[in-house]
């Protein structure tokens, strides 16, 4: 039609649209960007809110609050709705807005496909939630829905499949988006060694996601159809097998939590050479190990299924297969303690989170190692151990990132500097109380507390309570960081552009709050690159 | 509305993703109260399903209008390429989940259940032997045929595999700028798609009603028709994407050099092709 006479014009209204109306037609990855952290807030509290009625259930052994379906019901969409609700929107928020201002870019490559990816997560997570209100009530199988006993679910059955549909386009065509945009959309000059390591994170991540979210929708339709179509792909008397499931069902799993974690990764390199004012050390070997950790991932993943049954071979394929992602693993977190080695460190929050995020990420990698072992993990299969083990990966790994990031972009985004001292009392909390809450579960695993049970033996106890009520602590810790967010978009001091005296990157180029558009030239980046800052 | 910021087109707000949003519920929530029995359930699933091609038509509708207009420079059409070619490869992986599931079924589960892994065996179907293929142990007394690869998929992978070249042959009159032999091939092209899904038509109403090879024919049926329909319902929408393209030829809205429409549709063909062949082999040829 018209749009090239409107392409002239458009630039009397730079601004956004006024009106509500702008959230649910913007195709500015700005405003995507903001759609999608406030999504991963609401759902981190939603799922919170339901960690908290699994943790009061299991606070004394016997039964007290609720009853055991609905205790089920709680730690299933408790780990449907972090995962694929809170983390990993959490991450595409980040992306949405850092990756055009990091790169030099005007836009995201496809903006109105970044619309849609945005806009298809409510839907998906009303269709989600609402099963919880039907006949036979919501999925109650654990997140990962293996038949044949999530075949048994009631009216909610579609519902959940048809939700996990839509949940993986939306993953895979803000995948889609991310990459062309990495691929496309950087300023002139910049080369794929000179990104961010952020950026790169990002590209290999949305990769795996590409990769891996296709099969998440394959499982979940054979799934559909095993139960309305009398196909027999988990049904053994039909010739299939319900630990095929499995395997599919691992063959995105896997590669998923290194969807949960690679950003993380490279949000933490970008924050701890600003506050240790050091460029990143070993950037290419930081690039490397990451590629090395999405290949691995794809070859590993019956390292959950150890205790189903397998072949020896495959037991020990799988066992070696999956330490060997140890090496790359310790190649960063090598890298980042020696990119604060003889730097001149502070400690801002952004910073705190993130030191934390080492230390406690590598204890959630050493848990994971003991769990790689096959023999052992006879043993913790299916207990507190492994609970333990992935909190400390997406608990302080995952989510401790995604708030550095909040903290350490928050005034680029809303141009106020967040209440520093507020920051720092949100982190000790948190950081004090989450390990009341996770460490615990060590030691009940060890001694033989399965998950996903809302009862247990009397011997348990003591260490239940002491997580519980690290639980809670950690959970009202949380509304600080509301309160803070809130309060850094209604006011505070002045961001400057380089909010950080240690900060490198084209985003810190721009004003503090960004424009609206920002980039709608491409940037001359010799002048950021001379300055050292190329990659850090 | 839009503008371009240093020559990179942006659009400027758009109604169509969330139009899309609305169907995709409409047209899951229909299904799925249908599946549970709700008797609204298919009117809710024809609308969703009408709001969608609604929205399709007025997204890409759009675009077109956008593209015709010479809105987009080189780079959004390097950014076209980069969507649709990931896009592919998501596409890839779904089929290979399903290729998956023939490799686990036909090498590790039906030789376990038939008696390799013995305490399996001996557990479940003591002393039953079972091969591929099969509608598995707890229905051995099912009588079915199986589909041979001769004469409908044979026949299919010539289609197929001529349609790959018809459609080549039309790329090369497209950057000829010979728009009548364009036309002739991209319609020869549609033709070879629409009569393989015939003889697919026809070979699933064999399959149903005289070989008593349906869907619930252990997991033999299960894989047979989930890959082949998956193939086949990518054959119909490529078949669809074929024909618009084919009248945007008509319409003369590629140039030599400017037609990504046509390549994106053109690259989509020989996806559903390569599949296909992947199929014949494991499907059919190796039974
Ligand atoms: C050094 C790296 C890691 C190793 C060796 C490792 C190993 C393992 C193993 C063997 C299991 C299975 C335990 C069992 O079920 O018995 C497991 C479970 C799990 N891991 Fe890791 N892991 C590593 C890193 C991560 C990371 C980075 C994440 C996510 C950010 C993660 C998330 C999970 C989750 C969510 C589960 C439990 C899944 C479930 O059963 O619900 N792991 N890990
Ligand atoms: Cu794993």
């Amino acid at each position: 039609m018209s749009a090239v006479d409107h392409a002239a014009d458009a630039h009397h209204h730079e601004g956004p649209e006024p009106g509500l109306l702008r959230w649910v037609f913007t195709t500015n990855h700005k405003d995507i960007g903001t759609l999608y952290l406030l999504f991963s807030l609401m759902m981190f509290f939603i799922g919170g809110t339901m960690a908290l009625i699994i943790r009061a259930e299991l606070f004394q052994p016997g039964m007290q609050l609720v009853d055991p379906y609905f205790f089920n019901e709680m730690t299933t969409l408790h780990g449907l709705v972090m995962i694929f609700g809170a983390i990993m929107p959490g991450f595409v928020g980040l992306a949405n807005w850092q990756i055009p201002m990091m790169l030099g870019a005007p836009d995201m490559a496809l903006p109105r496909l970044n619309n849609w990816s945005f806009w298809l997560l409510p839907f998906a997570f009303t269709l989600l939630l609402s099963t919880l209100f039907m006949p036979g009530g919501g999925p109650a199988g654990g997140w990962t829905m293996y038949p044949p006993l999530m075949l048994e679910t009631g009216q909610a059955f579609p519902f959940i499949i048809f939700a996990v549909h839509l949940m993986g386009m939306s993953s895979i065509l803000g995948a889609i988006n991310i990459i062309a945009t990495i691929f496309n959309m950087r300023a002139p000059g910049m080369t794929l060694m000179m990104m961010p390591l952020f950026i790169w994170t990002w590209l290999i991540t949305a990769f795996l996601l590409i990769a891996a979210m296709p099969v998440l929708a394959g499982a979940v339709t054979m799934l559909l159809t095993d139960q309305y179509f009398g196909t027999h792909f988990f049904n053994a008397a039909g010739g299939g097998d319900p630990v095929m499931y499995q395997h599919i069902f691992w063959f995105f799993g896997h590669p998923e939590v290194y969807i949960m974690i690679l950003p993380a990764f490279g949000i933490v390199s970008q924050i701890i050479p600003t506050f240790a004012r050091k460029p990143l050390f070993g950037y290419a070997s930081m690039v490397y190990a990451t590629a090395s950790i999405a290949f691995l991932s794809f070859i590993v993943w019956a390292h959950h299924m150890f205790t189903v049954g397998m072949p020896l071979a495959g037991e020990l394929f799988f066992m070696y297969a999956t330490m060997l992602i140890a090496v790359p693993t310790g190649v960063k977190v090598f890298n980042w303690v020696a990119t604060m080695w003889e730097g001149s460190m502070t400690f801002e929050t952004p910073m705190l989170f993130a030191l934390a995020f080492v230390i406690l990420f590598s204890i959630g990698g050493f848990s994971g190692l003991m769990l790689a072992i096959a023999s052992v993990d006879f043993q913790y299969q299916d207990g507190y151990f492994v609970v333990a083990h992935f909190h400390y990966v997406l608990v302080t790994g995952a989510a401790f990132a995604i708030i550095a990031a909040a903290y350490y972009w928050l005034p680029k985004w809303t141009g106020n500097m967040y209440d520093e001292q507020l920051g720092k009392l949100h982190f000790w909390l948190s950081v004090a109380s989450v390990n009341v809450l996770y460490f615990p579960q060590h030691f009940v695993g060890l001694a033989g507390m399965p998950r996903r049970i809302p009862d247990y033996a009397v011997q348990f106890t003591e260490w239940n309570m002491v997580s519980t009520v690290g639980g809670f602590v950690f959970g009202f810790s949380q509304l600080i960081f509301l309160w803070i967010i809130i309060k850094a978009i209604r006011g505070g001091v002045k961001a400057d552009a380089r909010s950080w005296e240690g900060a490198h990157g084209m985003e810190w180029e721009i004003p503090s709050p960004a424009p609206y558009h920002s980039f709608q030239t491409p940037p001359d980046i010799s002048k950021v690159m001379a300055r050292g800052d190329a990659h850090s | 509305m839009a503008a371009t910021h240093g020559g990179y087109y942006l659009p400027h707000g758009s109604h169509w993703p969330i139009t899309g949003s609305i169907a995709l519920f409409i047209l899951a929530v229909g299904t799925a109260s249908y599946f549970q029995g709700a008797g609204w359930g298919p009117w809710a699933m024809l609308l969703g399903f009408a709001i969608l091609i609604f929205m399709m038509f007025g997204w890409l509708g759009t675009v077109i209008s956008e593209s015709v207009a010479g809105a987009y420079n080189e780079q959004v059409d390097r950014s076209f390429r980069w969507g649709m070619s990931w896009f592919i490869f998501s596409e890839v992986m779904f089929f290979a989940a399903f290729f998956g599931a023939l490799y686990y079924a036909r090498v590790l589960s039906v030789p376990w259940l038939g008696g390799v892994d013995v305490e399996t065996n001996k557990l479940l179907w003591d002393g039953l032997s079972l091969n591929w293929p099969t509608a598995g142990p707890g229905h051995a007394d099912f009588e079915f045929e199986y589909m041979p690869a001769w004469p409908i998929p044979t026949i299919n992978t010539i289609l197929l595999l001529t349609s790959g070249v018809t459609i080549t042959i039309a790329h090369h009159a497209l950057k000829a700028a010979d728009r009548e032999k364009l036309v002739k091939w991209m319609w020869a092209t549609v033709g070879l798609g629409a009569t393989f899904l015939m003889f697919q038509a026809y070979e699933f109403y064999e399959a149903w009603h005289h070989m008593n090879l349906t869907m619930h024919t252990g997991v033999y049926g299960s894989t047979f028709f989930m890959l082949t329909g998956f193939h086949g319902f990518h054959v119909t929408i490529g078949t669809i994407m074929l024909i618009v393209i084919t009248l945007r030829c008509m319409k003369g809205h590629f140039t030599p050099e400017n037609h990504f429409g046509f390549e994106g549709v053109a690259w989509y063909w020989h996806f559903v092709d390569v599949v296909w062949l992947g199929l014949f082999i494991f499907v059919y040829v190796l039974i």
